[in-house]
């Protein structure tokens, strides 16, 4: 057992949160977060400060104030006569951004009830928000927020042609209000077997999905025209929704896993000159040269994702091979519908970076790399001054199994003490 | 993969017995070897011939014979095979939805020797495994321990006792996967009642068959799932019990003590809170390693600290990958994050091998680096349990089959086009190598 060589003083801890240095078996329920500690001022000193703006420094330090980044470089020039509470870890890199997950939708307990990634009852709904769904306080946020991660894009998953919408929210766990980043961040949308209808009902067949899908951006366009001419033209929530993908608002995150089904994606965003972001993606490896040229951002599946199904052809090196081929990506924990019921892209970029992905790139694709795909770089992905305060703090390499990360700290709100 | 499985198969054809044990020794030399019941060797020779493990020691102590093929293993860690006492690879299937205890259905009846889970195995570093049926029912039917050879059939890679019969052991189960309509369970009392019932009908059966001892005319009309159950009772056969909440732990104790099975308890999310109940019964625990809790009511108070945990008090713990649940080969990582949350490295290394090797009563077969046992290893890049480790090669008796460095076994490894295909082997038996 390492020790946690995070130090840190009572004053700056929230209540009833102190270092453990041996694991005891707790509930998997955590403590309530404290509230926001706005206004308070702190300095995270790191052996290794990871800023993903420039190269690591070494005995670096992140001066917080207000929840905000004040000063980032040499701990002799940032804490140098500060006279405020210190938090110290081995490294600390900025907080890291799960490019894609289910989070806060799909419950921790997958009991009917608290399963809310998808509904059934009609192939499109893009007027689904995620804001109305996530459930800040379902314990697997809090799971995230203890590996470090700062920031989900999360929200409607696969399973429907159209499922709905995702958001970027803060790990808080707070409320939605509170923490939510970008409200409407992308429309989800699934392509391939995981389209299919229940019951015989449409669409039924991967031709039946893209011409449903095709049909329904053709609407869209009609309805968006209809508008601007007829300002009395009745409202349509789903309408709305996709005229901001037709408008390049918004992209559509389209889950696909097979090559053909990959580049239908492709082909209806080409024909109706939408974005999108490729979300799975297994089979990418098979269809580079198009991707490329589509000029689209992909979130492959976790490394460890299992390889059934679809999936059958995936491969732990995915990340390693967009790498490779300059495809713009980032990284998930991506959706689960049973145990566990939240992967830790953390974890998952460790995996990818056992299979060849270089580390820097792996940091990169949970930084600074996710949060300019999921438009947010001018807050966070990196320590930069001026950009919130969200930090990842670890008592070694983050990739390796058996670092600890010691602390979180998100929007200069510090989540100590329980290193996992 | 497949024309070295083809050219062994024509390699087995040919060669006696007799020939095979003359086979030449191998000579790994100059590795950090990890024996597990003896300390670590930082620059050793690992000496293996016939299948067995020779010897194994400092370089400067070990003599390699004249006619071994010397193998320069520097800077690599060998370890024992791994020995997974949980998993579903082989297409394995048991019991069918007709009722909740099958004991007579077989998992040796089930498996696909092609199984490319099989071949992912071997990537992981898995040379045995206890392959079971599923938790859907409170007794899904009998399971069976496999040595990942390279084999065709089942019965190539099955392990056999003392006697010739197949290893393995049964499986039971309890908590919500095997609640359901009638006639299965529909609540936590009405299950232990349909497992009592079922017991005693194995003990009345089990008199009736003492009685007529060597008299067939006295003897009970035969039952072939009664008879799985009389081995049970024996303590001929082991129980693997999937349970996960405490308190469902504790039921499984109270029927362990009331009928005086031998018991594996698998999974145990919750075991964390009852381990001073399981160390007092004796009972070891084979322990699923996942990436967060929930998923199911049972499981969400798992914990990565639980192998810790059951250690410290005392109980003998295995980590298992309940494959497809966790993926074989990353087995390791399991043992790895069981150090993160506590538990004693040498323990975790334990828990991967010999821990899982006594729950299957193979432990003076594999489970560790130690002469005369079968020499099943694994050759690593490095620490066991670091992410940047790969498994290079695994051995099982002395043959090698998995090899990083072999293309088609990096795709197994690594995942990619055709890694989920089974072997096409068909038309290795008519003496042609087509079919592929």
């Amino acid at each position: 057992m390492i020790l946690p060589l995070l130090v840190s003083f009572a004053a700056a801890m929230p209540q009833g949160e102190t270092p453990v240095p041996v694991p005891v078996p707790a509930p998997a329920v955590p403590a309530v977060p404290a509230a926001a500690s706005t206004g308070k001022t702190f300095v995270v000193l790191a052996e290794t400060l990871v800023t993903m703006a420039g190269a690591p420094i070494p005995n670096g330090a992140v001066l917080v104030r207000d929840g905000k980044i004040e000063k980032v470089g040499p701990a002799t020039e940032v804490a140098a006569g500060a006279d405020v509470p210190v938090l110290r870890a081995k490294i600390v890199t900025p907080g890291l951004i799960d490019a894609h997950s289910t989070v806060g939708l799909s419950g921790s307990r997958n009991v009917p009830h608290d399963q809310d990634q998808v509904e059934k009852s009609a192939p499109i709904q893009p007027e689904l928000r995620a804001l109305d769904a996530f459930h800040p306080r379902d314990e697997l946020v809090a799971w995230l927020r203890g590996f470090g991660i700062t920031t989900v894009h999360t929200g409607h998953g696969p399973g429907a042609l159209v499922s709905g919408q995702t958001m970027v929210v803060k790990t808080h766990g707070r409320s939605v209000e509170a923490d939510v980043v970008v409200p409407l961040a992308m429309v989800a949308v699934t392509l391939g077997d995981g389209s299919r209808g229940r019951e015989g009902k449409a669409p039924g067949t991967r031709a039946k999905s893209v011409a449903m899908l095709r049909e329904h951006l053709q609407k869209a366009r009609e309805y968006v025209a209809k508008r601007q001419k007829d300002p009395d033209t009745a409202l349509d929530l789903a309408m709305e929704t996709t005229g901001k993908v037709l408008a390049g608002e918004v992209p559509l995150l389209v889950t696909v896993h097979r090559a053909h089904d990959i580049l239908a994606a492709l082909r209806v965003a080409k024909e109706f000159g939408v974005k999108i972001v490729l979300d799975g993606a297994a089979e990418a490896y098979l269809v580079g040269p198009e991707i490329l040229a589509a000029g689209c951002a992909v979130i492959p599946h976790p490394a460890m994702a299992r390889t059934g199904g679809e999936l059958k052809n995936g491969t732990m090196e995915l990340a390693k091979l967009l790498h490779d081929a300059k495809v713009p990506f980032a990284l998930q924990s991506g959706y689960e519908s049973y145990v566990p019921k939240t992967r830790v892209v953390l974890w998952e970029a460790g995996v990818a970076v056992g299979r060849g992905l270089p580390a820097d790139a792996a940091l990169r694709a949970l930084t600074i790399d996710a949060a300019k795909l999921l438009g947010i770089a001018a807050r966070t992905g990196t320590l930069e001054v001026g950009k919130d305060a969200d930090l990842a703090m670890f008592d070694g390499d983050p990739f390796e199994y058996t670092t600890h990360c010691v602390g979180t700290v998100i929007d200069g709100v510090q989540y100590v003490g329980a290193p996992r | 993969m497949l024309f070295r499985r083809l050219s062994q198969f024509t390699t087995l054809c040919v060669l006696t017995t007799a020939a095979l044990a003359q086979e030449r020794a191998h000579a790994f030399v100059g590795a950090r070897i990890e024996p597990v019941d003896a300390p670590v060797i930082e620059r050793g020779t690992l000496l293996v011939r016939g299948g067995r493990i020779v010897a194994l020691g400092p370089v400067a102590d070990v003599k390699v014979p004249d006619d071994a093929e010397r193998i320069d293993a520097a800077g690599r860690t060998i370890i024992p095979g791994l020995v997974c006492s949980h998993s579903h690879i082989g297409a394995v299937a048991g019991a069918d939805g007709s009722g909740p205890i099958q004991p007579e259905v077989r998992a040796l009846d089930a498996i696909d020797a092609l199984d490319p889970g099989i071949q992912k195995a071997q990537a992981g570093g898995i040379t045995t495994v206890n392959v079971m049926p599923g938790s859907g029912h409170l007794l899904s039917g009998q399971t069976v321990y496999l040595k990942l050879r390279d084999g065709r059939t089942v019965e190539d890679i099955a392990i056999k006792n003392a006697d010739g019969s197949i290893a393995g052991g049964i499986k039971m189960a309890n908590g919500t996967n095997p609640q359901k309509d009638p006639p299965f369970a529909g609540t936590r009392g009405k299950a232990a009642a349909l497992m009592r019932a079922q017991l005693h009908r194995a003990l009345d059966h089990k008199k009736k068959l003492d009685a007529a001892k060597d008299d067939p005319s006295k003897a009970p009309d035969r039952s072939l799932g009664l008879e799985a159950l009389v081995e049970v009772l024996e303590g001929k056969r082991v129980v693997h019990h999937h349970t996960h909440r405490q308190d469902d732990i504790i039921t499984v104790l109270r029927l362990q003590q009331e009928f005086g099975f031998r018991c594996v308890l698998h999974h145990v999310s919750e075991g964390w809170m009852v381990a001073d109940q399981i160390a007092a019964a004796k009972v070891p625990c084979s322990v699923i390693v996942l990436d967060s809790p929930g998923g199911k009511l049972e499981a969400l108070n798992l914990s990565l600290t639980t192998g810790a945990v059951l250690d410290r008090a005392g109980v003998l713990v295995g980590f298992h990958t309940d494959d497809g649940i966790t993926d074989s080969r990353l087995f390791l990582r399991s043992g790895a994050l069981a150090v993160r949350a506590g538990m004693e490295r040498d323990k975790a290394l334990q828990a991967l091998t010999i821990a899982n090797a006594r729950m299957l009563d193979l432990q003076d077969r594999v489970g560790t680096l130690t002469p005369g046992k079968d020499a099943d290893f694994v050759v690593l890049s490095g620490d066991p349990f670091s992410v940047y480790t790969r498994v290079l090669q695994t051995w099982v008796e002395g043959k090698k089959v998995f090899d990083l460095a072999d293309p088609k076994d990096r795709l197994f490894a690594n995942g990619g086009y055709g890694a989920s295909e089974g072997q096409a082997m068909s038309m290795c038996c008519f003496g042609t190598e087509g079919g592929q």
